[in-house]
């Protein structure tokens, strides 16, 4: 039954560009699903580790201008007399730079940050993201500047004699952009339902509990925040080769926010949450749009829809629909014997 | 030989030209710290109302940088076109903060009261973002600029110069610093609020009505940041998004001065403006604004819990 309905869900999220004739919607879709990538590798700091992070529009961001200088070729003095010279990559070795890099931004930030919790903790998790906007915007040299970098290449697979594709276009873009959210969501899914995941979940709870019966606080913290960072640097790849310009606007905190505002109210802590949430909360402004209203209104709406989903679905969307589901799947498990459990377990 | 004669410049001695070097070097790092004096002013301002709230009700408030920048639209407003008196706007613009933050106070946090922290900043992030977009609807996203009464030439003191109205700003910070220094130190609602912030429980049980000293704390605290905006919005320009750099700036104070220090805020104001200024003058003006952000990260690295704080714990 379960399965059966992942299916039918998949089968319509990969039929959506065959009967969806507006590209301006395919566009809002591919937008949308990199924002869930990038929301899915937030839940995985916010939801089950319980650290509340405002930097992971870094980490998107860094993601972009990685793959972009990798795959367009760069020149910069690190000293006054010593110019490093990085001819253009392809574009899935960029994409590779970009993860790695990010990856070990998340390492290097999760030893300094995780010194302190709570609201110490989002504080230098902002501050980061700020300082990183500063040298995107300063070091014109290496990033444009507030010029941005142009003609950025999409991404294109090549295998000789076998495969050639290149991702330009919506609907190859909306694809590619759809197996790597089914990715993400794999990895996040097998990583929090392993011992790791259970570790983070248990400092969730309680980190001084779980420190005395041997969890290695630090360490955990650490994987989930290189394991956020990389998946956030991926959706930041994937966006520079989508829209193929970037600038430092991608460090916004605003879209940090976006991002908050999707895991918080689809259920932070639930693997189903930050994809209802983005999936609401990606649509909208284009709902608002379309009601010919200005920006700031939208925003004003986007605030108080944040308060109010605070208020009224402190534990999101998913959580508040959990207990018909279990009601439905309690019936599910009377019809069916019990030798049903396993195999879901296996699934995952 | 007449050494006092007038010389031709070329064929100045030598020992003169070095010192004439060495004294320029010397006016320019003066006037860097004159300049960092008045905005360090304005800062511990930021820092003291910030740390208060933070200190007092755990509450990160984003909204601290939107009462900035209301701070100074109302001044806009007050000057620029109902035409009032320069000094009576400022004490308007202060009590308009006050009673915005005390609305705030009283719509969004009264109820989420012993919530934990993370879902009150999320509320305060909402919040926020309405605000300012708010601002932007109703004053447009261009630059405004306000007029003073203030003699528009500098006083000029040697090599060095700074304009009546960074005086008069410094002065009316140094003022009401001074002034919450003495509230909280001195009258019956400081005890009570230093009482709450050591033990809200033990306070109530105490008889202190926490509900009201949480208003008032976070009454006091936005009508400091409204007091900020209204007095740099004069010196600046005022734009919509003008508070979200105060923001983040006063969140370093009060992590330079330790939570609910209102000393330590007052000195962590003038560090983080000297650090900006002279970074800004030596090191590269488009870093400017990355000192503040750098200096947060270094510290907490050093000493987690802020550089004047006795004995708060971080945890």
């Amino acid at each position: 039954m379960r399965r059966l309905a992942t299916i039918a869900g998949l089968a319509f999220l990969f039929s959506i560009p065959l009967w969806l004739g507006n590209f301006y919607l395919l566009h809002v879709c591919i937008i949308t699903g990199i924002f869930i990538i990038a929301a899915m590798s937030l839940n995985l700091l916010l939801g089950y580790t319980g650290q509340l992070s405002l930097g992971q529009a870094a980490f998107f961001g860094i993601g972009a201008y990685v793959s972009s200088l990798a795959s367009l070729g760069f020149e910069v003095h690190l000293l006054p007399d010593w110019l490093v010279t990085v001819d253009p990559k392809p574009v899935w070795f960029g994409m590779a730079c970009a993860v790695v890099v990010t990856g070990l931004c998340g390492w290097a930030i999760g030893r300094i940050a995780f010194k302190v919790r709570g609201a110490y903790f989002v504080i230098v998790t902002i501050s980061f993201a700020e300082v990183v906007r500063l040298v995107a915007l300063n070091w014109d040299e290496l990033t444009q500047g507030p010029m941005a970098l142009n003609n950025i290449p999409p991404l294109s697979l090549v295998i000789p004699g076998l495969l050639d594709i290149t991702f330009i276009g919506k609907v190859a873009n909306y694809y590619l952009v759809l197996v790597f959210a089914i990715l993400s969501y794999g990895i996040i899914a097998r990583l929090v339902r392993s011992r790791a995941g259970r570790a983070m979940i248990a400092l969730k709870e309680n980190e001084a509990l779980a420190a005395s019966v041997g969890i290695d606080v630090t360490k955990y913290l650490v994987l989930a925040t290189v394991m956020s960072a990389a998946i956030a640097g991926a959706a930041g790849a994937l966006y520079a080769h989508y829209v193929r310009i970037v600038d430092p606007n991608v460090f916004l905190f605003i879209y940090t926010v976006t991002m908050v505002i999707m895991v918080v109210a689809g259920g932070k802590g639930t693997l189903a949450g930050p994809v209802v949430g983005g999936v609401i909360f990606g649509l909208l402004p284009e709902g608002l749009r379309s009601l010919a209203i200005a920006p700031e209104v939208q925003w004003i709406v986007y605030g108080i829809l944040m308060i109010l989903v605070v208020y009224l679905l402190p534990q999101g969307i998913v959580p508040a629909l959990r207990p018909f589901l279990q009601h439905r799947r309690h019936l599910d498990a009377q019809k069916q014997p019990p030798a049903d459990i396993p195999a879901s377990e296996a699934m995952s | 030989m007449d050494l006092w004669k007038p010389q031709p410049v070329g064929r100045l001695p030598r020992f003169r030209q070095s010192l004439s070097r060495k004294s320029c070097v010397l006016d320019q790092l003066l006037q860097h710290c004159l300049n960092a004096l008045v905005l360090g002013g304005t800062y511990a301002l930021l820092g003291i109302g910030l740390t208060l709230i933070f200190g007092i009700m755990r509450v990160v408030n984003f909204t601290h940088g939107e009462l900035y920048s209301f701070g100074a639209y109302m001044m806009f407003m007050f000057v620029m076109l109902l035409h009032l008196d320069f000094f009576l706007s400022l004490v308007l613009a202060m009590l308009l903060g006050i009673a915005l933050g005390a609305a705030i106070e009283f719509l969004l946090l009264r109820k989420l009261r012993g919530a934990d922290i993370d879902t009150t900043m999320l509320v305060m992030i909402g919040a926020w973002i309405a605000m300012q977009n708010l601002e932007q609807l109703v004053w447009s996203g261009v630059a405004k600029s306000i007029k003073t009464p203030f003699p528009s030439s500098p006083l000029v003191m040697g090599a060095l110069s700074v304009s009546w109205n960074r005086l008069f700003v410094l002065a009316v910070a140094l003022g009401l610093i001074l002034c919450t220094y003495a509230l909280v130190n001195r009258t019956r609602l400081g005890r009570a609020m230093r009482a709450t912030f050591q033990d809200p429980d033990t306070a109530a049980l105490m008889g202190v009505d926490i509900g009201t000293i949480y208003m008032s704390t976070f009454a006091l605290g936005s009508g400091l940041a409204a007091a900020a905006g209204a007095l740099l919005g004069p010196i600046f320009v005022v734009t919509p998004t003008m508070g979200d750099l105060a923001s983040l700036k006063a969140f370093a104070i009060v992590i330079l001065g330790g939570l609910g220090n209102i000393v330590g805020a007052t000195i962590g104001g003038f560090i983080l403006a000297f650090i900006e200024e002279l970074g800004a003058g030596y090191i590269s003006s488009g870093y400017r604004d990355a000192m503040g952000f750098l200096l947060i990260i270094a510290i907490l690295l050093v000493r987690p819990t802020g550089l004047f704080s006795r004995k708060e714990r971080i945890g």
